[in-house]
């Protein structure tokens, strides 16, 4: 890119650079005014004048959120859902992925269309099935009934995208291994599993997106034992739509957020990468 | 055929390149038969399976059952009484479809999701496509603030997002409505404003997903194919045209099917942002309607039948996205 972009007018790229940076700007201001609506005090986050700095902050509404009955406990619910789906399904998809590049067999072809159509269910047309699914196995108030259907949606995407990064472990590099005497377990978890890891942290961002985001499902499954409830119904007892507590609202969305951008900040690089390579093989 | 993806597969997987190549995929191999060592191929025949033994396993359970299941309970009479065992099920056939098909609200409802939808994947498809394009041609700061925003509204679950979105509308205390000096102006309380605010919120958090995407596809464009173009004089807008966008087609099917997918799907935002659909259900959209039916009225039946016609339509989309890469001659 480096000569189209010497080829730029200087004047053009100043444009371009000021409209990225007033984008950037754009797109991260709603999360700046959450964080800034999280630590504005009581008073002035109902103020008809919105400032968008504080002159006190507090963190009353962040005492408020964590007071809450239980916060602590749904906030490890999340994180123990998401983390399951994370390892489960990366563990899963990296097992077929590996079986529908590395062999040719029968129905290969068959089951790569499925696992494309797989990805097509609307999850949320099936929530009426999942519920008699989970009552009829006890599962119901119980953190697999969230964990189960989060690993069963985030693999079809996981496989197809990991796809990409197992075909592109060189042939050679396995003859070889079984040249040195590597069985092929060995050979997948010591050799093809570290190669192909760059494709699974990739791939985990969408897992862990899917499960934290989860709200319908904990809306749905976990209805009488609230202490099995995620994050989500945490904050919506904050939003009452007639008269929300923004203080708290905002506290909770903060404080649900941190743990994603951590984990983004954290694989960033590999993102971009792993992307680039998934959708280019 | 794309030029890069041409590039990939050999790079890949010389010894296949060399051996077959496919007409139909003009350069494509196919390697069904190109594989080395036969002696290998009795365990071949079983291994595969037990790889994928743990995904056909829990896919099978948790997702082709329910959907199973789904059609199942859309065939019969399945309201709070027969869940609670109260009265047996009643068979409908497609008593449960004739009565969704012959409600003026379906179809009110369908056409808001398919409207709604395809505002939201071209919006989400432009604005993607075009921060990815300005992303290549600024230098690395405002490239990091760009791209590091971006990841923010990505990472934001789509629950807080859609509060964080409704207090910046807020008609009492959110800023938006200051700036533009709307005084107490509700978006939520319009149809098509409520749906617009809703649609900002969709383009936010998924445009990052095209534009990370897109970004990379670029990157991998060899520099010195658009060096070439520029040195012939080409506009950037030409090489956007009849450079980037052919090589790069393969990543905008792929991102363009995920947003149809996603965008069709949007559920959270709708129920959290508008309240479970707006005023007397004005901003239903399919995947809320079937939930409300289900859940909120306890019509599991109804609910169902209205599941498996969005089913049917994403189906629907899927099988021209097969035909797409198919006439892209990419090899499964």
């Amino acid at each position: 890119m480096r000569s189209v972009r010497g080829a730029v007018a200087r004047p053009w790229r100043f444009a371009a650079e000021a409209c990225a940076l007033l984008v950037a700007v754009v797109v991260a201001f709603p999360l700046y005014w959450m964080v800034l609506g999280a630590f504005k005090p009581a008073g002035e986050i109902r103020s008809s004048e919105p400032r968008p700095w504080t002159l006190a902050p507090s963190l009353d509404s962040f005492r408020r959120v964590f007071g809450q009955q239980e916060f602590g406990r749904y906030f490890l619910n999340s994180l123990v859902v998401a983390g399951a789906v994370v390892i489960a399904s990366g563990v899963i998809a990296f097992l077929a992925a590996t079986a529908v590049t590395r062999f040719r067999f029968r129905f290969r072809t068959t089951l790569l269309i499925m696992f494309l159509v797989a990805q097509m269910v609307p999850v949320e047309a099936l929530t009426i099935p999942l519920f008699f699914l989970m009552r009829d196995f006890g599962q119901l108030n119980t953190l697999g009934s969230l964990i189960l259907p989060h690993i069963a949606f985030s693999l079809p995407f996981a496989i197809w995208m990991l796809r990409g990064f197992v075909k592109a472990v060189p042939e050679a590099l396995e003859e070889a291994a079984y040249l040195d005497g590597a069985s092929r377990t060995r050979f997948m978890w010591q050799i093809l599993f570290p190669l192909v890891l760059p494709g699974l942290v990739a791939t985990s961002v969408f897992s862990f997106i899917s499960a934290w985001n989860d709200f319908l499902f904990a809306k749905s499954f976990i209805i009488s034992d609230t202490s099995q409830s995620t994050l989500p119904m945490a904050l919506l007892v904050f939003y009452e739509p007639d008269d929300p507590d923004w203080g708290g609202v905002m506290a909770g969305s903060t404080v649900m957020t941190i743990p994603v951008l951590v984990f983004f900040v954290l694989v960033q690089r590999r993102l971009v990468s792993g992307l680039g390579g998934a959708v280019k093989d | 055929m794309t030029p890069d993806s041409s590039t990939a597969e050999v790079r890949g997987r010389p010894r296949a390149a060399a051996v077959r190549s496919r007409p139909r995929g003009g350069g494509r191999t196919s390697d069904t038969a190109s594989r080395p060592s036969a002696g290998r191929r009795g365990r071949r025949q079983t291994a595969p399976w037990l790889y994928l033994a743990p995904a056909l396993v829990v896919l099978a359970a948790l997702l082709a059952y329910p959907v199973y299941q789904l059609g199942l309970i859309s065939l019969f009479r399945y309201t709070q009484a027969q869940v609670s065992g109260g009265e047996p099920t009643a068979f409908r056939g497609f008593g449960n479809y004739a009565d969704v098909f012959s409600d003026d609200r379906f179809w009110q409802v369908l056409l808001s999701t398919v409207v709604f939808a395809t505002a939201c994947v071209v919006s989400t498809l432009a604005v993607g496509c075009a921060l990815a394009v300005l992303l290549t041609r600024v230098r690395a700061v405002p490239r990091l603030a760009l791209m590091l925003a971006a990841m923010g509204a990505w990472a934001t679950p789509a629950v807080t997002g859609s509060t964080v979105w409704l207090f910046l509308f807020d008609p009492d205390f959110g800023p938006v409505n200051r700036l533009l000096g709307l005084g107490d102006h509700s978006w939520t309380y319009g149809r098509l404003s409520a749906f617009l605010l809703v649609l900002l919120e969709v383009v936010w958090c998924s445009f990052p997903f095209v534009m990370v995407t897109v970004y990379a596809g670029i990157r991998s464009v060899p520099s010195e194919v658009l060096e070439a173009a520029a040195l012939d004089g080409a506009s950037q807008w030409r090489i956007w045209r009849s450079v980037l966008a052919p090589m790069l087609r393969p990543i905008l099917v792929v991102v363009t099917i995920q947003s149809v997918i996603w965008d069709f799907k949007v559920f959270t935002q709708i129920y959290v942002m508008t309240n479970g659909g707006g005023i007397a259900g004005q901003n239903l959209v399919l995947n809320v309607y079937a939930y409300q039916q289900a859940f909120a009225s306890s019509q599991y039946g109804l609910g169902a039948a209205i599941g498996v016609v969005m089913l049917l339509i994403l189906l629907a989309v899927t099988l021209v996205y097969l035909r797409l890469l198919r006439r892209q001659g990419e090899e499964l």
